[in-house]
């Protein structure tokens, strides 16, 4: 695609010189700009790309998103997304921060959470010291990461200063709602987490109609030595949305990353999550669970990049692929020449209850140290057929047996997360997914 | 309430059951014994109709109904039950959970009303006291690192929750130490009534000490080669199979 191509496609069309006050934020948008110009938007040749083809979105004709039809009530968010009393919680709606359904309570002094555009102004700082600055965007890979750097327009800040510990989990509801259709948002999130400090977050993507519409999401996460960021994505995006996420985050000393991902949703979803160990002793945890039907296609890309020595990843990814859809996890590990005693693991399982569904499952890692521990495993598998037979003869007929035997599958790395309200919603969740 | 005529059965090419003819009336105890690999368990998953075994002729009635049209689970819905010689673990199910759908299921079958996790409880709690096992075993995935002696009793539970008509028992004996197989006769000895019946597969006598049999039948290569009453057994104890049969045990047809 020569450049002037790439200024007329849909997703590129609307942009004008960037009007920001600050210059560090104009020159950010500029320079993304001119990335996604340079290097297009991938396609399946892109070996990032391989598997999933993101034509339908490059091609859809999408607009920037149109504001809400109108206030939602708590009753339309209680029904798109779990909202358990007590949480801290930001809403989003066509990507527009809603003040009327967010409610942030009693936070620890110093922690600062509100919305991205509301950050610029009272943490200017902290927020140009850190944003665009963890999430690589300049090849054509991450052509969407360009795309939300050059267009972000609002989102979540969170900082939690040195050694606080946040017990309240954070939510972040992103909701599309019927005026979404046809429109594209680009939620963009920092949280800065600091030296010995802890912070839950649930960042969840849920629209209220359907409709044929793009999020195009971007979090960057900078964890600090000691510290802890637990941090939780729900997908559950319409049956006809795009949805394109990266996260990306960098961890200090002995700091700890927890990771999971939950993804249900949309027709088309690329979700990744990289993360790069950047003290020594640190870690990271990423687990996730895609369930999927219909025609879904649903790509997972993880990187952990070992840059220091002493660090442990660990990485368990299971999908469960109805009908003709379409599963992908490509997880990445990169462990540097210094990274020595570096301890990885890395499973992904599947089950298939389709014949036509489908699965690209493909570890990759490169590894430049020689003292390391690295694993991976891959099983794709169908319903136990001795487990089935059990069950019915028990009484519990086929649809009942296999909705069981599909939970059953999902249950272990649900059991990881640690916040229970969480998840018994997302177990819940599982046991109705495929109720038929 | 079953009656089995010229029953026959494969495995891949194998045919396992070579025209097994039983009668099953109510209130009645069955045993049965034979060598390893004679068709036991064979025959009770064909009853209870595990896909992998092809009936290739004969029949099964049960309740005046053809078994063998009936799906594995409205076999269970009608009162037919198997505790598995080797039960099925299932990673991920909790044991409460499935004991309560299996009981929901049977119910809704018969049209009668779902019970919710609280009341649940309560049945549990007198069902638990049957087979003397722990509420903690309900927490625990189904038969998930059970020993062999809870798998055992975890079927003898699920057998106290349905209240099957037609109970079959594959070895639920083996591998119980004394106290175990006490406990578990006693359960099947409560849920025994005029209008129920159980057949048990075993191999040892110490079994039907505590389950009294009214028939005993030999099944070697697939046949039932020998029926007698209880004092059956006690001859089997002590000569084995090898007089019955006329070739070394363990042989198949
Ligand atoms: N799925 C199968 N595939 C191949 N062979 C099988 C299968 N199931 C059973 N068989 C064979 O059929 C024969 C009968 O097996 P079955 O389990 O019914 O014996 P059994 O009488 O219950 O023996 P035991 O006393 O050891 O439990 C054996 O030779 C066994 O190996
Ligand atoms: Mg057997």
């Amino acid at each position: 695609m020569s450049t002037m191509d790439v200024r007329e496609t849909p997703l590129l069309r609307q942009w004008s010189e960037p009007a920001d006050s600050a210059g560090w934020l104009r020159a950010l948008r500029t320079r993304a700009v001119a990335s996604v110009e340079q290097h297009g938007f991938p396609t399946p040749r892109n070996e990032d790309w391989h598997f999933t083809n993101p034509a339908p979105i490059t091609e859809a004709s999408l607009e920037p998103m149109q504001p809400a039809a109108g206030a939602l009530t708590e009753a339309e968010v209680a029904r798109v997304a779990i909202s358990p009393a007590g949480w801290a919680r930001l809403v989003f709606v066509n990507g527009r921060h809603a003040p009327h359904l967010s409610h942030v309570g009693q936070l620890p002094d110093g922690v600062r959470l509100m919305s991205l555009a509301s950050a610029l102004l009272e943490e200017p700082t902290l927020v140009e010291q850190h944003l665009g600055r963890v999430a690589r965007f300049e090849e054509q890979a991450f052509a969407f990461t360009a795309l939300n750097t050059a267009f972000m327009q609002d989102g979540v800040f969170l900082s939690v200063p040195a050694n606080v510990t946040v017990e309240t989990p954070i939510h972040l509801v992103f909701i599309t709602d019927a005026r979404g259709n046809g429109g594209m948002a680009h939620p963009r999130n920092l949280f800065v987490i600091g030296q010995h400090a802890r912070a839950t977050v649930v960042e969840q993507y849920a629209t209220t109609a359907g409709g044929t519409y793009l999020t195009n999401t971007v979090t960057e996460a900078v964890i600090g030595d000691g510290a802890t960021l637990t941090h939780h994505k729900l997908q559950r995006e319409g049956r006809d949305a795009f949805h394109v996420g990266h996260i990306e985050s960098t961890l200090g000393r002995d700091a700890h990353y927890v990771s999971f991902a939950f993804a249900t949703g949309a027709a088309l979803a690329r979700s990744n999550i990289y993360t790069t160990l950047a003290g020594a002793g640190c870690g990271a945890t990423l687990n996730g669970l895609y369930m999927l039907d219909g025609t879904q296609v649903s790509d997972h890309q993880t990187r952990i990049e070992h840059a220091e020595p002493n660090c442990y990843s660990r990485e368990h990814y299971k999908g469960v692929l109805d009908d003709a859809s379409h599963g992908v996890f490509n997880g990445k590990v990169y462990v540097h020449a210094i990274a020595q005693k570096t301890d990885g693991k890395q499973t992904n399982n599947t089950l298939l209850l389709s014949p036509e569904a489908r699965i690209d499952t493909k570890p990759q890692l490169e590894i430049f140290a020689d003292d390391v521990k690295c694993t991976h495993g891959a099983t794709v598998g169908q319903l136990d057929d001795r487990m089935a037979f059990y069950l019915k003869s028990r009484g519990i007929g086929a649809a009942a047996a296999r909705q069981l035997l599909t939970y059953a599958f999902a249950a272990d790395v649900l059991e990881t997360i640690e916040l229970e309200p969480l998840r018994e919603a997302l177990e819940r969740e599982a046991l109705e997914r495929f109720v038929r | 309430m079953l009656t089995i005529s010229n029953l026959t059965a494969t495995v891949g090419d194998k045919q396992i059951l070579n025209g097994i003819s039983l009668t099953v009336r109510a209130g009645e105890v069955h045993a049965i014994m034979g060598p390893n690999g004679s068709g036991k368990s064979t025959l009770a998953q064909v009853i209870a109709g595990h896909p992998g075994y092809e009936v290739t002729g004969g029949s099964i009635t049960y309740d005046g109904k053809d078994l063998l049209e009936m799906e594995p689970e409205e076999r269970a819905h009608a009162g037919v039950f198997l505790a598995f010689q080797y039960p099925i673990e299932i990673p991920g199910v909790s044991n409460a959970y499935f004991l309560r759908t299996a009981y929901n299921e049977v119910r809704k079958s018969r049209g009668e009303p779902e019970v919710d996790p609280m009341d649940f409880l309560d049945v549990m709690a007198e069902k638990l006291k049957v087979v003397e096992m722990d509420e903690a075993m309900l927490q625990r995935s189904v038969n998930t690192g059970f020993s062999g002696g809870e798998k055992k009793r975890n079927e003898i539970l699920q057998m106290a929750v349905l209240e099957p008509k037609l109970a079959i028992l594959d070895e639920t004996d083996s591998g119980l130490d004394i106290d175990a197989l006490r406990i578990v006769a006693d359960g099947v000895n409560k849920l025994r009534r005029p209008d129920r019946a159980t057949i048990v597969v075993t191999h040892y006598q110490r079994l039907l000490n505590y389950i009294v049999p009214d028939f005993v039948h030999v099944l070697a290569g697939g046949r039932i080669v020998k029926s007698g009453g209880k004092e059956l057994a006690l001859e089997l104890e002590a000569k084995g199979y090898d007089w019955l049969v006329g070739e070394p045990t363990g042989a198949t047809a």
